[in-house]
């Protein structure tokens, strides 16, 4: 892959390579290209380096080599904004919902005034109006993830890196969030990274599944996922759903084996 | 899952932890008495409450006066403390050099007895001066370590996405640090509000032997020399109020500041 292909992605990984100073080598020659208004899940075992690469893209961790290519270097801050979700909600317990919300753009010096109506507009999103003066700890963990996800929306970025957010909830209140976040991609059109280990969160969220493989983490395989949105309880009980999931499955397994196979 | 949130409820247990040693107090004091009347004991070995109060009231004038001079020297110890804890931890937090060149020499002035160094602060100090010292050396200490200790427990998530968001320097310490740091320095405090009384005493003991001084301190060991042991039991029960008094005030700012969001300051339904 030449790197002028990249100017038409949203973002891309080029030949990155991630060691840490114990010898432990995270990435190896990670090739990706995020498309424009794609949802794309990074799907491995723990340890393959999935969440390494979201943070190397966030710019929150360097690579040892290769490089994050931008369509254009050059922009000016706001396009290269980044929204990013964590696993866990990583909330302030000091301020209110709409005081987290607020705090990309407290941080971009936006006034108060001006940042209003834009925290207002993200909690709804996330169906957390009417909770804006509420404080983090009075709230569940599903309605924690969504006051993280509203923030961040807040900056109206393009893109949403998020790693493993549902990780720790349990399913009932997982496929909610699951539902909502595909509507909200639906609706936004951001360009969406999402880190998981489930294959069934990846195969209902995304229009393309990255499967890779651990230590080094590497791109073992990719494949899209044509089913048409919006999907809904329909799909996740569908044959077709199952069909996708197995094939998913299957190239996870197929991961693991060729790494077992590299190193006897 | 339920997607209410939970609020916060009070409770009645508060009353019981009020009453409980107030009664308990008023017993001790009423047996005092008994024993002391009962026993003939004089005033000059053990005297009556009674007694202890009435000259409480009739000393007034004089040990008002006093009561204010280690009032303000304890204050000031303990404001000083509040700046010079808060603000070396922060310097400890800016530069790691600054930590490890000065941090043994703070925890040496700490573990260093202030009763052996107040005499000699008191060579090289004015007496006012000397106390104040005093009372700053045992108060600073546990503002300092606790707030450091708070500097650097600060959620890692959230030190990424301040980063990742560009907040200046400024910006990840008013806002992140600091509010991170709180309930580690207002802990600090509490214990720092005692400390500074306690400094403040040693110093004006050590002054008044040296001949000087008017505060509640040395309006002790005073009455000690001159046997006059119920005004010495008043300034004591002074200086035991100002220590309740101080602890109260600062665990009610501490709630004050932390009942919103703090586990420490929230209280739950049982």
């Amino acid at each position: 892959m030449s790197t002028t292909a990249a100017t038409d992605c949203a973002v891309s990984l080029r030949a990155v390579g991630k060691s840490y100073a114990n010898g432990v080598v995270a990435l190896d020659q990670l090739d990706l290209d995020v498309r424009p208004g794609e949802f794309v899940s990074l799907l491995g075992p723990s340890g393959c380096g999935k969440s390494t690469a979201l943070r190397i893209l966030a710019g929150l961790s360097e690579p040892t080599s290769g490089a994050v290519i931008w369509p254009r270097p050059d922009a000016p801050r706001g396009e290269r904004e980044i929204g990013f979700v964590f696993q866990e909600p990583t909330l302030m317990p000091w301020a209110t919902v709409a005081g987290n919300v607020r705090l990309p753009l407290d941080l971009q010096g936006i006034d108060a005034a001006t940042a209003a109506p834009r925290v207002t507009a993200a909690l709804a999103r996330v169906g957390l109006a009417d909770f804006a003066d509420v404080y983090p700890r009075e709230l569940s963990g599903g309605m924690k993830m969504r006051v993280s996800i509203a923030r961040a929306l807040v900056t109206e970025s393009t893109l949403l890196l998020m790693d493993e957010p549902f990780a720790a909830l349990d399913e009932i209140t997982r496929f909610k969030l699951n539902d909502d976040l595909l509507s909200l991609w639906e609706n936004l059109r951001k360009t969406v990274v999402f880190v998981t280990h489930s294959v069934f969160e990846s195969v209902y969220l995304s229009s393309r599944i990255v499967v890779m493989t651990p230590r080094p983490g590497r791109v073992f395989t990719e494949f899209a996922i044509d089913a048409s949105y919006p999907r809904d309880q329909r799909f996740r009980t569908s044959a077709e759903y199952g069909v996708l999931c197995r094939r998913a499955s299957e190239a996870l397994a197929a991961a693991a084996k060729a790494k077992s196979d590299a190193t006897p | 899952m339920s997607e209410e949130p939970i609020r916060p409820q009070g409770r009645s247990e508060d009353v019981l932890r009020l009453v409980l040693p107030i009664i308990l107090l008023g017993l001790g004091i009423l047996v005092w008495e008994l024993i002391v009347r009962l026993k003939g004991i004089p005033p000059y070995i053990l005297p009556a409450p009674s007694l202890v109060f009435a000259t409480l009231i009739s000393d007034w004038p004089l040990l008002s006066e006093s009561l204010a001079v280690t009032l303000v020297t304890t204050l000031e110890g303990f404001v000083l403390a509040l700046i010079g804890g808060v603000g070396l931890a922060l310097l400890f937090n800016l530069s790691r050099l600054v930590e490890y060149s000065l941090y043994p020499y703070a925890v040496i002035l700490q573990v260093t007895p202030v009763v052996a160094i107040a005499p000699l602060l008191l060579i090289y100090l004015p007496q006012q001066g000397a106390v104040l010292a005093c009372a700053w050396i045992v108060a600073f200490f546990p503002v300092l370590a606790n707030t450091t200790l708070g500097l650097n427990s600060v959620d890692h998530n959230l030190v990424d996405l301040f980063r990742l968001y560009g907040a200046s320097r400024t910006q990840v310490l008013w806002r992140l640090k600091l509010p991170s740091a709180l309930p580690y320095i207002l802990g600090g405090l509490k214990i720092a509000g005692g400390l500074s009384l306690i400094g403040a005493v040693v110093a004006e003991i050590a002054a008044g032997a040296a001949g000087a001084g008017s505060g509640l301190a040395y309006r002790i060991s005073e009455s000690g020399y001159r046997l006059n042991i119920p005004r010495m039991f008043a300034a004591l029960v002074l200086l035991s109020v100002v220590g309740i008094l101080i602890y109260f005030a600062l665990s009610f700012l501490s709630h004050l500041m932390l009942r919103r969001w703090h586990e420490s300051a929230v209280s739950r339904e049982a």
